[in-house]
């Protein structure tokens, strides 16, 4: 007889495997999560407040309440996602009890741990982690993540950092593809990432779990900019649910990501969107705000 | 027929497409990504891909393929669906969204997310019917098939609840609750190309 085997590296990032080519929306209540289904997301992200709002509000930002979450899977048919602290693997037990089908261990949430990451390979539910370089990724993926985000800077409506840290990320993976042996021990060294992660990127050219890009896309043109730089699908956040019109733009979103490389769709599902969410610029959070991607060791 | 003779295309709306056409070109398949009718025009037969299967019927909807793609079922093209792309191919699904449509293509009703949450997606060996040697096969929020109707030919289960079926007659239909794509083994690819032989 057969034996069923669960929460498998590689059951844990099929899950990721099925989400390419989609849009993961954050969501704070079950009436969001109506119109991010509605729209097509592929999974929602349930959080007590979105990024934009964290920012603003300030104080310590933890793992949702669990009354909040189960009446977010119950509405919905897709995945339900969730986000624990950095290092609060107390938090990650009591999401992987609730049934949550990935967690976020997410800098946008206040950090509880300075030092360590959760152990993702003790759990049977998957994680995604962010990353604002190849290191970091690596890193990440040691510790059991099965798939990783760049992490853009959340909350701010300002593509630039996910921009730079998809450049980043995918660029240092070019330049592994073109380094000889002797390099790659260097090129460890300088990541601070495991060996033989860095020899298996020389050989096929990509990470060995899916990469999705979040943090800072508001428009449809932010997410088919992602995927055209290399992104498997996109997260959007504060985006959605902070500008005028939710519903429209969430299914142009989705519209966008499936098309990202066709322009005359693209202009077709940016019309009429109502405005944007206003955002914050980075210079502004550099100059006083919290750059949420500097969390994360 | 050999394998190169053939143009397959892969339904590439959203999900493991690329995964499936991979396997594909493994077997010297010539393949297209599908998002428009006109690259349904041009396909043999089509792969419908695990993902998820309310955002994939949504964009069958804003692509203007739902149309096109039933013409093409009804016209006898052989399609391969894994997970969200069963679902897709099923004649009645249950718990899924009250605006789900599905085509009808092997009859065959199915619950969706039938397993239940990703913590209960799993994998196994399983024997299936026609190939040497169990099949490695990743179940992920996998739908359940929960009813069979007639011409509908079982070739795999797992604890009694069928998991590959084919059409016995007919148009060529290949529907897995389980993702091929997501192994090196390309054994049902291959059974699939056969089929349309």
């Amino acid at each position: 007889m057969a034996e069923n085997t669960h929460g498998t590296v590689r059951v844990k990032r099929g899950l990721a495997e099925m989400l390419k080519g989609g849009v993961i929306m954050d969501v704070v209540n079950a009436e969001q999560a109506k119109i991010a289904e509605d729209a097509g997301a592929t999974a929602v992200m349930a959080l007590e407040r979105v990024p934009a709002d964290i920012r603003r509000d300030g104080g310590v930002s933890r793992m949702s309440d669990p009354d909040m979450i189960n009446g977010i899977q119950e509405v919905c048919t897709i995945p339900v996602m969730a986000k624990a602290r950095i290092g609060h693997f107390v938090e990650a037990q009591i999401l992987q009890a609730l049934g949550v089908d990935y967690i976020d261990e997410s800098e946008v949430l206040t950090p509880a741990d300075e030092t360590h990451h959760i152990d993702k390979f003790a759990f049977d539910v998957p994680f995604v982690c962010g990353a604002t370089n190849l290191g970091e990724a690596l890193r990440r993926i040691s510790e059991g993540a099965c798939m990783i985000r760049s992490k853009g800077e959340a909350g701010t409506g300002d593509v630039v950092q996910a921009v730079r840290h998809l450049r980043s990320i995918i660029g240092d993976m070019k330049k592994i593809g073109q380094a000889d042996e002797a390099e790659l021990f260097e090129w460890a060294k300088q990541l601070r990432a495991p060996l033989p992660l860095v020899q298996e990127i020389a050989e096929t050219g990509k990470l060995p779990v899916p990469m999705f890009c979040a943090g800072g896309l508001a428009t449809p043109a932010d997410a088919a900019l992602a995927m055209q730089l290399g992104a498997e699908a996109v997260f959007v956040g504060s985006g959605i649910f902070k500008s005028d019109d939710p519903a429209p733009r969430a299914k142009a979103i989705v519209e966008a990501t499936t098309n990202f490389m066709d322009a005359d769709i693209l202009a077709k599902v940016s019309r009429g969107l109502g405005a944007p969410m206003t955002g914050i610029n980075m210079d502004e959070v550099n100059h006083g705000g919290t750059r949420f991607e500097d969390r994360g060791w | 027929m050999s394998n190169s003779s053939l143009t397959v295309g892969v339904l590439a709306l959203q999900g493991a497409f690329a995964r499936h056409s991979e396997a594909l070109e493994r077997l010297g398949v010539d393949t297209i990504e599908v998002r428009t009718p006109a690259h349904l025009a041009e396909v043999d037969a089509l792969v419908l891909p695990g993902g998820e299967s309310t955002t994939m019927s949504k964009l069958l909807d804003s692509q203007g393929l739902r149309d096109p793609l039933a013409e093409r079922l009804d016209a006898g093209m052989g399609v391969f669906g894994t997970c969200a792309g069963m679902i897709l191919l099923a004649t009645d699904v249950s718990d899924g969204r009250a605006d789900q449509q599905s085509f009808g293509a092997l009859d065959i009703g199915v619950r969706r997310n039938g397993y239940g949450r990703q913590i209960d997606s799993f994998e196994a060996d399983i024997p299936v019917d026609g190939l040497d040697g169990p099949f490695r096969a990743v179940f992920i929020r996998a739908p359940v098939v929960e009813r069979l109707g007639d011409g509908v030919e079982v070739l795999a289960s797992v604890e009694g609840i069928p998991v590959l079926c084919r059409s016995a007659a007919g148009a060529p239909v290949l529907v897995a609750s389980f993702h091929p794509e997501l192994t090196d083994d390309d054994r049902l690819h291959q059974l699939f190309l056969d089929q349309l032989a």
